[in-house]
């Protein structure tokens, strides 16, 4: 080979790598990347079956099962609708009734959300940015809830 | 001591902006005097800084709630650490930690740099005035720290609680250190396009302040992984957080610009690439600040949710960025182009490892970015997890592992493989018998896990075997070995130790993602449980007072095989009246490297406690792997030739290399 031709051809292989490395990027972004509903955006939502996603809302009050052993059941609701989430496993300590939360997991076939993740937010507000917005957007947002 | 304080601040704001006009001027227009002035400048406005920032410690200290940012951030019964640490556990004061640190590195410039040549020098001061006089501007403006209550409450809102600990006095200035420290490069690479001229000592000249930064950011993101491991209680060491992220890209754009600038020193090639990759890095350094203190993210970190400041150090990231890439597109066809290699070569390798760096860093910030571009333009809100990263970042980490151990191993400009691979036979068998034994003895299931089992033991015999090799290890006799082991240079086990830390951290990794084992349950008083051979049995709750919080505190004794107690491991729920929060205090237990993990859940109405427990196999490594290449950066500084610069700049002006570049 010539030196241009080696050149070229450390040139090629780099952007192949390149493009290679991109497209990964994208399929994985297409196939990894979690959509945010609230429970009243399910309606109009077409979700594949199996397709993880995260849920948020406040926990409606009163609707805390712990069941045997560390399952525990509970309502998500946006003041609209409610969609109930079973999760296994320690909540997280900012976890409480008519707080805002965001769920990650799947449904199963009867409709019950079966979350893997939890998450509450660090904060005095106990409100994650994207359930305010929601909650905000959807006309339901009462500043005293955030007290 | 407050208004003392905010006027030392103003005060340094002030100086920032002469330390820009006065030496650039200066360097401009040939003026001695007025670049002169940049060093005393940079000095005094860290004394002024440093004055600031223990005007609000003492506050803090001594708990004036007088002061709004006290009053929202401490309490009185804190133990003293805690307060003092406070000042930082906030954004206000995060800010001032930022700009102190930042002015204490262009001090550093201003106190070591005497034998730079002037003009670089007053060019970097410069550049580095007008990032602090940017960063002052937003505290003055939008964060002022120092502001007065009136009255003055008698008690402060306490800190967050999950703030209090012992990793707020580490993680954040340790990082800091590292982010800020790159501005250092920045100023550097600018400086240099101001000029329009670049030559192999400016890289002897970064090098070091690249090493620092990387070696401080290496501990910083180490320790907060490490803090976040046992005081989330979630048992894991990363988690693909955005903010995890931010101080991540910066990492790998880092040690990218560690390799490059080795290439640019000894073969003065790569020139404006290694240019590039300084003023990346800081760039991302930037980027990070901008997504944890702009509130654009939901975290931990985000203090601040004022859209003003965002919008704020939004627009300071668009100058530097903007300016210092549009500066490097005007200029950076005036830096000539160096030697040439081999693709097989050192430099070769170099090159290798940069590409997959930035390509790493690329998805990473891709990742990170891409929610908020989708949140913009749409209505959806989408996460970019974990489940992503591991697809990307993993593909691209696992064979840049592989090449680590040839590159030190191949010659400048031209090398050998096939000497080197045959040079590498023993870590190979090493690595293969380490694949054998995983899948046969420990865990026949996962070929993955045996796999990478491998690839750390790859990595730690590739980094022993570089030092065996250059120190004539089976070619000379066993006194000339040891006395060729103890002149080779300091930088050469710096490399060998820092891939010796990486193996480590990817050994750690592997062993706990792969032979972890957890389990939840809800366990009564004087049960017992098994997790991978080891026995615990719950003892019971107990009620227990803190200074400023109360805790349940659940005693877990850890059994040997004839029932008798080796240890005990609390784990408690503890929860701080003032802030109405609850946190959870894990209980760990160190065996060997691995650790016993467990933490404590809700109570049921039956009286008994919900328990997760964890196994983790060698997840000390992972941490300890950061030490280990810590030092190596450490050892990497105290090379002979980065402590001695001047007398190459010497041999270097009498045209012995003729390096300089002007058009």
């Amino acid at each position: 080979m010539t030196r241009k031709q080696k050149r070229l051809s450390v040139i090629a292989g780099g952007l192949a790598f390149l493009g290679a490395a991109t497209g990964l990027t994208f399929y994985a972004l297409g196939q990894k990347a979690s959509y945010f509903y609230m429970p009243a955006d399910l309606t109009t939502a077409s979700l594949q079956p199996g397709q993880r996603i995260r849920l948020g809302g406040l926990v409606e009050k009163g609707t805390i099962e712990r069941g045997q052993g560390a399952t525990v059941a509970f309502s998500v609701t946006d003041n609209q609708k409610q969609v109930k989430v079973t999760y296994t496993g320690i909540l997280p300590d900012l976890f409480r009734e008519e707080q805002g939360v965001i769920t990650e997991g799947t449904f199963r076939p009867d409709g019950v959300f079966v979350a893997d993740s939890v998450l509450a937010k660090h904060d005095e507000n106990y409100m994650p940015k994207e359930v305010a917005d929601g909650l905000k957007a959807k006309g339901v947002w009462q500043e005293s809830k955030s007290e | 001591m407050v208004e003392t304080g905010h006027f030392a601040l103003v005060l340094a704001f002030a100086l920032a902006l002469v330390q820009t006009l006065v030496p650039l001027f200066g360097a401009r227009m040939n003026n001695q005097k007025m670049m002169a002035v940049g060093g005393p400048v940079a000095v005094t406005g860290f004394a002024l800084t440093a004055l600031s920032f223990a005007a609000l410690a003492i506050a803090y200290a001594t708990s004036d709630f007088s002061v709004a940012n006290v009053w929202d951030n401490s309490h009185s019964l804190q133990p003293l650490i805690y307060k003092i640490t406070g000042t930082w556990g906030n954004h206000e004061g995060s800010m001032l930690l930022w700009v102190l640190i930042l002015t204490f590195f262009g001090a550093l410039v201003a106190a070591f740099g005497s034998n730079l040549p002037a003009t670089l020098r007053a060019n970097v001061l410069a550049v580095q005035g007008a990032i602090g006089a940017t960063f002052f501007l937003f505290i003055l403006a939008t964060s002022n720290p120092f502001a007065r209550l009136n009255p003055a409450p008698i008690e402060g809102r306490d800190l967050n609680p999950i703030l209090q600990d012992l990793g707020l006095a580490i993680h954040p200035p340790l990082l800091y250190l590292g982010y800020v420290g790159f501005s250092i490069c920045f100023s550097f690479s600018v400086a240099a396009l101001i000029e329009g001229r670049i030559d192999a000592s400016w890289a002897r000249w970064v090098r070091p302040w690249t090493l620092v930064a990387w070696m401080f950011l290496t501990g910083g993101i180490a320790m907060g992984s490490y803090w976040a491991y046992y005081e989330l209680g979630w048992g894991g060491f990363w988690f693909w957080d955005p903010v995890e992220n931010a101080s991540f890209m910066p990492w790998l754009a880092g040690t990218a610009l560690l390799h490059s600038a080795i290439v640019m020193e000894k073969r003065s090639a790569l020139k404006i690439w290694t240019l590039l990759l300084a003023i990346l890095t800081f760039s991302l350094s930037l980027l990070g600040t901008f997504l944890v203190r702009s509130g654009v993210l939901t975290s931990v970190h985000a203090f601040a949710t004022d859209p003003t400041r965002g919008v704020f150090i939004l627009c300071i990231l668009t100058l530097f960025i903007g300016g210092s890439l549009a500066l490097f597109a005007f200029r950076a066809s005036r830096l000539t182009a160096g030697g040439l290699f081999h693709p097989i070569s050192r430099e070769g390798a170099l090159v290798l490892n940069n590409l997959f760096l930035t390509t790493a860093t690329a998805t990473v910030l891709i990742g990170t970015l891409y929610p908020l571009a989708v949140e913009a333009v749409s209505a959806d809100k989408i996460s970019v997890g974990a489940p992503f990263f591991n697809l990307t970042f993993g593909p691209l980490m696992v064979p840049l592992l592989v090449v680590v151990p040839f590159g030190p191993l191949l010659a400048w400009k031209r090398g050998d493989i096939f000497a080197v691979a045959q040079r590498l036979m023993a870590a190979f068998a090493a690595a293969l018998l380490a694949v054998l034994v995983t899948a046969l003895f420990i865990d026949g299931a996962s070929v993955f896990a045996a796999l990478g089992v491998g690839l750390a033991f790859w990595l730690i015999c590739g980094a022993l075997t570089d030092i065996a090799v250059k120190s004539g290890f089976g070619t000379v006799a066993t006194g000339t070995m040891f006395r060729r082991f103890a002149g080779l240079p300091r930088s050469v086990f710096g490399t060998a130790l820092a891939h010796l830390g990486l193996g480590l951290t990817t050994l750690g990794i592997v062993g706990t993602l792969c032979f972890g084992t957890e389990k939840i349950l809800s366990m009564h008083a004087g049960e017992t449980v098994q997790l991978s051979g080891h026995t615990l049995r719950f003892e019971g709750l107990y009620p227990a007072q803190g200074p400023n919080y109360s805790e349940d505190r659940g005693r877990f004794a850890l059994l040997d095989a004839d029932g008798s107690t080796t240890a005990i491991i609390t784990s408690s729920k503890r929860s701080y009246p003032v802030r109405q929060m609850t946190t959870t205090e894990s209980g760990i237990k160190t065996i060997g490297f691995s650790q016993l993990y467990l933490s404590l859940g809700d109570e049921g109405t039956d009286g008994s406690v919900v328990v997760r427990l964890w196994w983790k196999p060698l997840v000390t490594l992972i941490w300890g792997g950061s030490l280990v290449m810590m030092a190596g950066a450490a050892m990497s500084l105290m090379d002979r030739r980065l402590r001695v610069g001047a007398p190459s700049r010497r041999r270097k002006s009498t045209g012995a290399v003729p390096s300089a570049s002007l058009p």
